[in-house]
């Protein structure tokens, strides 16, 4: 069996965020950026262990993205993953993505596709169901344990108020979510590999039921955050409840 | 027609699947026809709930099976897309809503904005929605091109207040022999809870992290939010350490909330801590380093050790309630 791992490529959790034409662009001048969080720790590290525990016979990247992403993509190939395509598109949006994956997958044989909970720039949580929208595959959403037996998987996965362990045939998507792996950081060897290992080119394909994007971002505004701190001190407890009361009303 | 996914959770209408009815109305208000709500296995007083909430049919489904595997809850949506000829479709952005609004967005070419944090502007045919980018640091307008338009609400983004109205019901037993589910449950797990309200409902939490030095501390963190009536939840490190369940972990990789008022006792505020924060209505900060970053990110902030401030602020709040009965 061999697993798709979708990562996407996004901006540092510090990065400070800044727009610009008007707006309505990220302004990528001077961020660094990184595989997002959820697709590299749960995602792609739990497709390495399932590929190391013998349970899969290759771990593949897909990126949906311009030639800016491959540096990213050399990481996760430095982690360990065996190889990786990038379909040569700025995504416009999720469903978008999510098909350009899905037609990848199917044409190459993908049994299992993992992609991280959301992304950490547009936190979304859409692309895993949107690709199992496309390919009538079932999905695991918000897994937090991914394991393999005669064929079929195991997972545990969020429900409200609890959890869930289920059985699923393949194929079938997962989103991943903390408890599924832990962070690995890539040695010099894995380094070092990842400058030879494939990274195929592939131009996007025309899904023929839809003419245009969906949805499209048509501007993007900056959160102004909080300006001014009330302070007070460990003896104006009553003072504080007051406000709380009749200032902030959420008392 | 916009359509609603709503959900009973523990014998109650969720509190996400109510804001979502009346957002619903909003829209209906600005675009033109009702508002729809489909629900399975609801009773009378879920039913008169939802109609009070701003529905104006509800489509009532009695089906044990569909909670198994959101495939089968998609294909009942879809269903009730057709039946009511629905253009708009609500969502909560939460569990269910994460799951099942993707997979009707790919199968209907439908655009999804997920996550919405304001109501719709519609003029003429553009139709734009407003939710949180760059985990809180930033908003951005979307618009949706396609014809049928789906939106999930991200939760407590608006209080709810029931009218008077009074739907229509209808039941409603969607055809699902063609949908091959693949998924079988083997077990169901629920979180120890102690029977408060769930974090993502919550509109009041009171949080802690590793300032607080150990789990053996956590007594008058939980004592302080009893005394509130809220839920407690913690950082990053804290449920790493197993100090506290991981249900409670919050920020960028845990669950991202926005209760009316946030008490971060002993969290030093990094900004993968605020990104699952910064939507709370309210921010109360307790730390004994002047310096901590979440002061900046505070609308009251009380520099102090936790372990004498969190008695004191507790002590107050029993007052306060005392006096208000
Ligand atoms: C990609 C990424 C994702 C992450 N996701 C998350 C996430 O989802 N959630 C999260 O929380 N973190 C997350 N983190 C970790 C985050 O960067 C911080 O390390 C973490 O939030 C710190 O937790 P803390 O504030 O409890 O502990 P610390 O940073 O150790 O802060 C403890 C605070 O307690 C104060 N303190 C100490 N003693 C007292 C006292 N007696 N009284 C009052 N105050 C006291 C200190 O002044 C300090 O400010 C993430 C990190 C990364 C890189």
């Amino acid at each position: 069996m061999k697993i798709l791992v979708a990562i996407s490529n996004v901006p540092d959790t510090t990065t400070k965020i800044q727009f610009s034409d008007n707006n309505t662009k990220f302004n990528a001048a001077g961020v660094t950026f990184i595989i997002n969080p959820y697709d590299e720790w749960y995602a792609l590290v739990r497709a390495l262990e399932l590929k190391e525990a013998n349970l899969a016979e290759k771990v593949t990247l897909i990126h949906v993205g311009l030639p800016d992403g491959d540096a990213t993509i050399r990481k996760g190939l430095a982690l360990g993953a065996d190889d990786a395509v990038r379909i040569d598109a700025e995504g416009p949006d999720s469903f978008f993505v999510a098909d350009q994956i899905a037609a990848y997958a199917k044409e190459k044989g993908y049994e299992l596709i993992l992609t991280g909970k959301e992304t950490i720039n547009y936190n979304g949580s859409s692309v895993a169901g949107m690709i199992a929208g496309v390919l009538d595959y079932p999905l695991i959403s918000l897994a937090t344990k991914l394991d393999i037996a005669g064929g079929k998987l195991t997972a545990e996965h969020d429900v409200d108020g609890g959890s869930r362990v289920v059985e699923c045939e393949l194929p079938a998507v997962i989103s991943c979510a903390k408890g599924m792996a832990e962070q690995r950081i890539p040695n010099m060897r894995g380094i070092m590999a990842a400058r030879t290992k494939p990274l195929e080119v592939v131009k996007p394909i025309n899904s023929p039921e839809v003419s245009g994007p969906l949805t499209s971002v048509k501007s993007f505004d900056l959160n102004p955050g909080r300006t001014s701190c009330k302070m007070l001190g460990e003896d104006q407890m009553d003072e504080l409840v007051k406000l709380l009361h009749t200032e902030a009303k959420v008392i | 027609m916009v359509l609603v996914y709503t959900e009973i959770n523990k014998n109650r209408v969720k509190k996400s699947s109510l804001e979502c009815v009346q957002y619903a109305s909003k829209i209906a208000a600005l675009t033109g026809g009702g508002v729809t709500a489909l629900v399975n296995q609801a009773s009378a007083e879920h039913l008169e709930e939802l109609g009070k909430a701003g529905a104006t049919a509800i489509l009532n489904m009695n089906n044990e099976s569909l909670n198994a595997d959101h495939m089968l809850s998609c294909a009942a949506v879809e269903q009730a897309v057709k039946q009511c000829g629905a253009k708009v479709i609500v969502f909560a952005f939460d569990i269910a809503g994460k799951a099942i609004a993707p997979r009707l967005s790919a199968r209907l070419k439908a655009g999804l904005v997920a996550g919405a944090i304001d109501y719709p502007v519609v003029n003429g045919s553009t139709f734009e929605v407003k939710k949180n980018v760059f985990s809180g640091k930033a908003n951005a307008i979307y618009t949706i091109h396609s014809e049928v338009k789906i939106i999930s609400l991200l939760p407590n983004s608006f209080p709810v207040v029931l009218g008077e109205n009074k739907a229509t019901i209808q039941d409603f037993q969607p055809d699902l022999s063609a949908v091959k589910s693949r998924i079988t449950i083997k077990e169901t797990k629920s979180n120890a809870t102690g029977g408060m309200v769930p974090l993502p409902e919550a509109e009041l939490v009171v949080s802690a992290g590793r300032g607080m030095k150990g789990p053996e501390n956590w007594g008058m963190i939980e004592e302080l939010a009893n005394s509130l009536g809220a839920t407690t939840a913690c950082s990053r490190p804290v449920a790493d350490l197993h100090w506290r369940p991981h249900h409670e972990h919050v920020g960028q990789t845990g669950v991202a909330i926005r209760p009316n008022l946030y008490i971060a006792v002993g969290i030093s505020g990094a900004i993968q801590h605020l990104a699952g924060v910064n939507g709370s209505k309210t921010i109360v900060v307790i730390n004994n380093d002047k310096e901590a970053p979440f002061f900046k990110s505070a609308d009251y902030g009380i520099l102090g050790d936790a372990f004498t401030v969190i008695p004191k602020l507790t002590e107050a709040i029993k007052k306060f309630k005392a006096n208000q009965n």
